[in-house]
């Protein structure tokens, strides 16, 4: 039973990751490209986190992890690129 | 107008700990696991990305006053002198040996010249990475 759960909720995350390349493709603005980007990562990660389930390990821990940090990194660039423009700055305007 | 970046800033500094530790963790993990110096290099030069990110480059550069050059030629310099240091022993070229002794309180412990090679490559990595970043985030 538990297991049956668990492949369908795989076979949603794979839905929800053709739904992101969907928009990836065709998304009309270089923003919407990017946050699909981040949703097909999210998706991944919890993906994996079913998967780990599925097959009783704790292998795929160090993936999960640094799925996530990649994420969270590329969520901030995009909100600072939105917000200022320039990602990297050489020095504050204070 | 004056942007806030408080929240930013503030969880940044927490969770570039978090990376760094990660990064240490997967460096070591790289003897019997999944892993080793270019994963490893490749986190750590996330984690100073991330600083670059919610900071600027002057202000890291104030408190990591490295030249980021010198540190990929330093690791690419140990990762030939850790394949060169064979020689001196009538070996092949890249001889790794593998030591363990019983240590006084960690108990037994194996040491390798594997590791100084992994930190050159991690050192590389790291040297490379940031270097790219940050010449390409340079203004046109």
């Amino acid at each position: 039973m538990i297991e049956m759960m668990l492949i369908v909720s795989l076979v949603f995350f794979i839905l929800a990751i053709a739904v992101s390349v969907y928009r990836i493709i065709r998304g009309p603005s270089l923003p919407d490209r990017v946050l699909a980007m981040d949703l097909v990562g999210i998706n991944l990660l919890s993906g994996i986190a079913i998967f780990s389930i599925l097959l009783d390990t704790t292998a795929f821990f160090d993936v999960i992890l640094l799925i996530g940090i990649l994420a969270f990194i590329g969520t901030i660039a995009l909100t600072k690129f939105i917000e200022r423009g320039a990602i990297i700055e050489y020095k504050r305007d204070r | 107008m004056k942007i806030n970046d408080v929240i930013l800033q503030t969880v940044a500094k927490v969770v570039v700990f978090i990376i760094l530790t990660l990064g240490v963790y997967i460096f070591l993990a790289g003897h019997h696991n999944p892993g080793g110096g270019f994963v490893g290099g490749l986190v750590l030069a996330s984690a100073l990305v991330l600083l670059y990110l919610s900071f600027d480059i002057k202000t890291v550069h104030k408190g990591l006053p490295f030249d980021f050059k010198l540190i990929a030629a330093l690791g690419a310099f140990t990762v030939v002198a850790a394949g060169v240091g064979a020689l001196f022993f009538n070996e092949s070229f890249l001889t790794q040996t593998f030591l363990s002794w019983t240590w006084p309180i960690v108990g037994k412990m194996g040491v390798s010249t594997v590791t100084i090679f992994e930190a050159g490559v991690a050192l590389a990595v790291v040297g490379v990475v940031i270097t790219i970043i940050l010449s390409i985030s340079e203004d046109v």
